[in-house]
């Protein structure tokens, strides 16, 4: 077994133990990127150099007999709109392809405390806007268990650099659930937090009450791992929330034994494929099994989800990228400006991509003077049903199951005619973002040898619960040791 | 008809730098000039991922103009997005204040209005946002210049809002406002109000209508007012213009203008037909904040005796006329000075008289402010006492003042070195008298040959004699004395 087919957990035991050197670990981490690069496409900017500096950091402290933090030495790839201080952040937007920001997000500077080795910055739909990295600005990334298919989105360079082994840990965002479904499509795990668990400061604002940093790993104790690094209160982010986080590997081990899953009869309806379906089926067995009990929950608002998601995302979009104008950074129009208006208007207009566009006109219009109540105002008592709904759920149950999306992953270039399609994609996800709750997705099944997603949804700040039930899951089961060819 | 058969009716908006050392958002300092973008870091310059954190002393400053302007102060507010496109806005909207849930609303001042009463105008709401950085054009103006280059050091400076009801009925009546506003301002400490640095900034709404009419008129907003004078002299010229336009019966649009102080006129900028649409929402980086009442009271705690409560106090308590009352409780320092000598000398007549006449002077003439002062207000009280226990002369107390100004030395070290103590000793004097007398046969002769004014001239050359310091009440007495004597 090479090391990058490793897992976190794995590689720190054998780096603190002096048996694998740090440098080691990124040599064959970055050698295995080089060769699935061309294949996958999961970066954007690979940071060789930087990446062994770190690792020769580790291993000088591990000569010293320094005391290591847990993930060090520890490769992590970085979804591309986390700011990075002296590398390129680019959100896959034309519009910051060359932008080199002067700060660390608050989560980068943990990891570089930490000593993990960040070995690049991954892939995604421009500003995170999108499910299969198709809207990427720069080039789309593949599946890597089929490289026709798209890996999901937005945070499908991360998902895929991990199922690839391209790296060991990775990081994404989730705004509607761009960190559980491209993991579902890979067949890795994903976590979005509870909103406020994980600072926002440097991650580049899609839609801000709903946008949170999470792991994107090859296992739960990896999840659990990453979790703890980052699970941090923030002063400079005023939404992150001072609740100390628990032990998760500690908590994780419990198992799924005692748990109250809840099954929502809006989450298992049409549009769902057999498979998908069947693995869920197929989950709570395993989970009665472990000695979980099954009870059925009602979530009634559901339906209107989706549509109050695509009002919210798309105002606090209009608003966070208004300030991309040509003026300080990233692109500015070659093309003659007789005033600053025609600067915006040209270097907006060559920037941005098809779906940002289409996102800021929508935003733009819901917030528009007439039409704010009846859109923006109206959604956000929507997330307020939507968010009473769990509340009187998780009365009754203490995480709910669900598929991560109604099938597996899609074929590239199959749903880009219509956005309302790929819309769809999110009618699983989104509720968590609105109601601001934790979320997972675990590999739960194949469908004709591609990943099915298993999504479980927990009460606010209970990570800890969905670490429990799917480290259970998990030891149950085998889905999670299979890795594609590539 | 004349512009007398007119109500004109005006709101001033007034805008307020806070005096916090850091910036609303960020860590940056506030301090006004430095070389253009050295006070900025990532947060006040809108890099992609920043997020704001409110300085909470900012908070506190708008909360306290708010109780200095007797406004209601809501225990709930939030921030909300100003959207709108410009260079100097960095991330493409300003954090201000929506209409809901106003930090301080439905407050009042009052003013000198023409009559010589007091006048109650309205406030409508002070609210807290975000300053925005400055465009430097090429040319000498924005019509003329190529290229705009931007100075985001003010960006994210701490600004109140304050905008005012349409109760001001003159143009002197808003300069008056506005003059009372700032001294609000500046006695609560919460901003330095110099408008020449734009840390008092002021617009102005101006609209006619006939007496008595209910509607109001059609209004014209007023800017790059940058002076007390300016404000005064752009109402008084606007009035006129659009008197003349009614008059002539033209049609009237919603208009922003601005006035140009080198022609004294106002010309149009926009028509504000179609207003823009800054498209508000609630700002999801911040959480709403939630104004307790250990924090009003805390901040009504640092709130000092307001002038009108002073002014009145000195008036009727220690017998100051209006116009010493009204300078003195103008100022702060000023009035704190003040109180603080009343306090050690005992009597306040006096100390007023010293404040308004020498000190002033003084302060005028070497550009010092009371702040900067080296006469303590314990040092006047002392001097006082010395002229009241003869020690030296009010002629003689002048030089002392000046001294102590200059140096700041005690009153009585400086009468000791200059050897500046009054002689009451009527031995020492009538051997002066003697010698002065001797000295000036003519003037002498002619005192006693019926000429009285003569006396005034050996007055003043005892006076010399001693260098101001016989004491006078006596001299005039000697004098005379030892001339009849000589007859
Ligand atoms: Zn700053």
């Amino acid at each position: 077994m090479e090391l990058y087919q490793k897992t976190a957990h794995e590689l720190q035991q054998l780096i603190a133990a002096k048996e694998v050197k740090a440098v080691e670990v990124a040599e064959s981490v970055l050698e295995r990127a080089r060769q699935a690069e061309p294949k996958i496409h999961a970066f954007v900017t690979l940071a060789e150099e930087e990446a062994y500096q770190a690792a020769r950091r580790v291993d000088e402290a591990v000569s010293k007999g320094v005391k290591l933090p847990p993930l060090a030495g520890i490769p992590v790839a970085i979804k591309d709109n986390i700011s990075t201080a002296g590398l390129r952040t680019t959100c896959a937007s034309k519009i910051l392809e060359n932008y080199i920001p002067p700060y660390d997000a608050t989560v980068i500077a943990e990891i570089r405390n930490q000593m993990m080795v960040l070995v690049g910055k991954t892939n995604m739909d421009e500003f995170a806007m999108g499910s299969s990295t198709e809207n990427s600005g720069l080039f789309t990334t593949r599946n890597p268990w089929d490289i026709e298919a798209v890996p999901g989105g937005s945070s499908g360079g991360s998902a895929a650099a991990v199922c690839a082994d391209e790296t060991i840990l990775a990081l994404g965002s989730d705004t509607g659930g761009s960190i559980r479904q491209p993991a579902g499509y890979c067949g890795i795990v994903g976590l979005k937090p509870t909103y406020g668990r994980v600072s926002r400061y440097g991650l580049v604002a899609y839609a801000s009450s709903l946008d949170q940093i999470g792991p994107l790993t090859k296992d739960v104790t990896d999840c659990a791992l990453l979790l703890q690094a980052i699970a941090k209160y923030d002063p400079k982010d005023s939404t992150s929330v001072n609740q100390p986080a628990p032990d998760y590997l500690q908590e994780m081990k419990k198992g799924a034994k005692g748990l109250r899953i809840g099954l929502a009869k809006e989450y298992l309806g049409e549009g769902i494929s057999l498979p998908v379906k069947d693995a869920v089926q197929n989950g709570v067995k395993v989970f009665k099994d472990l000695g979980a009990e099954i009870v059925e929950v009602s979530l009634p608002h559901t339906e209107y989800a989706l549509a109050a998601y695509y009002i919210i995302a798309p105002a606090e979009a209009s608003s966070n990228l208004a300030r991309y104008d040509g003026v300080r950074y990233g692109h500015r129009t070659s093309q003659k400006v007789s005033d600053a208006v025609e600067l915006f208007m040209k270097t907006r207009q060559e920037g941005f991509g098809a779906e940002v566009k289409r996102r800021i006109m929508t935003g733009t219009y819901v917030l528009s003077s007439g039409y704010y109540d009846a859109y923006y105002l109206k959604a956000q008592k929507v997330r307020t049903l939507i968010r009473n709904d769990f509340d009187n759920a998780f009365k009754s149950c203490d995480l709910i199951l669900t598929p991560t999306t109604p099938s597996v992953a899609f074929k590239i270039g199959s749903k880009t005619k219509d956005p309302l399609e790929m819309y769809l994609e999110d009618i699983f996800t989104v509720t968590c973002n609105l109601a601001g709750l934790p979320g997972i997705s675990i590999s739960g099944g194949f469908d004709n040898g591609m990943p099915i997603g298993l999504q479980m949804l927990g009460p606010l700040f209970k990570e800890e619960i969905l670490l429990r039930a799917a480290y259970g899951f998990e030891q149950a089961t085998d889905f999670h040791k299979k890795r594609p060819e590539i | 008809m004349p512009l007398n058969d007119y109500e004109i009716v005006i709101g001033l908006e007034v805008h307020a730098e806070l005096k916090t050392d850091s910036k609303i958002f960020c860590g940056c300092t506030t301090e006004f000039g430095g070389e253009p973008n050295s006070h900025v870091c990532p947060v006040c310059l809108g890099l992609p991922g920043v997020l704001p954190v409110l300085n909470e002393k900012a908070m506190d400053y708008t909360i306290t103009a708010g109780l200095a302007l007797n406004c209601e102060i809501s225990p709930y507010s939030k921030f909300d997005r100003k959207q709108y496109f410009y260079p100097d806005l960095p991330k493409a909207y300003q954090i201000s204040q929506y209409n809901d849930f106003l930090l301080c609303k439905s407050g009042w001042i009052e003013v000198a209005s023409g009559n010589g009463e007091l006048k109650k105008v309205r406030i409508n709401r002070v609210h807290l946002e975000e300053d925005a950085g400055k465009t430097v054009h090429s040319g000498t103006g924005i019509l003329d210049s190529d290229y705009g280059q931007q100075d985001y050091n003010r960006c994210g400076v701490p600004l109140i809002e304050i905008v005012g009801e349409p109760d001001l009925r003159s143009a002197q009546e808003a300069k008056e406002y506005l003059e009372k506003l700032r001294t609000l301002l500046l006695y609560t400490g919460i901003s330095d109000c110099k408008m020449e640095e734009g840390s008092l900034r002021c617009d102005a709404n101006i609209s006619l209508r006939p007496k008595g009419a209910k509607e109001f008129g059609i209004l014209a907003e007023i800017k790059n007012l940058n002076s007390f004078k300016a404000v005064q002299s752009a109402l008084e010229y606007e009035a006129e213009r659009q008197a003349e336009l009614y008059d002539k019966g033209e049609k009237m649009f919603k208009q922003t203008r601005a006035w140009d102080e080198n022609k004294g006129v106002t010309v149009l900028m926009r028509s504000k037909e179609g207003a823009s649409d800054y498209r508000y929402f609630p700002e999801p980086d911040l959480v709403p904040m939630v104004i307790d009442d250990e924090r009003l009271q805390r901040l009504r705690n640092t709130i000092p005796e307001l002038p009108d409560s002073r002014k009145r106090r000195y008036m009727e308590i220690w017998g100051l006329p209006e116009y010493d009352a009204n300078l003195i409780s103008g100022s702060r320092e000023l009035a704190d000075y003040f109180e603080a000598a009343v306090k050690e000398y005992g009597e306040a007549k006096a100390v007023s008289n010293w404040v308004m006449v020498e000190l002033m002077r003084l302060l005028n003439q070497e550009k010092i402010e009371i702040t900067a002062v080296k006469i303590t207000p314990a040092a006047l009280a002392k001097m006082l006492k010395l002229i009241d226990a003869g020690t030296i002369s009010g002629k003689i107390a002048k030089t002392v003042f000046e001294e102590m100004f200059m140096t700041g030395k005690d009153p009585e070290a400086i009468v000791q070195e200059k050897g500046l103590v009054q002689i009451s000793d009527s031995g020492e004097l009538a051997a002066i008298a003697k010698k002065v007398i001797d000295a000036n046969p003519q003037s002498a002769a002619d005192y006693l040959g019926g000429k009285a004014q003569a006396l005034g001239f050996l007055v003043g050359q005892m006076m010399k004699e001693t260098k101001g310091r016989a004491n006078p009440a006596m001299v005039n007495e000697l004098l005379r004395k030892e001339l009849e004597q000589r007859k």
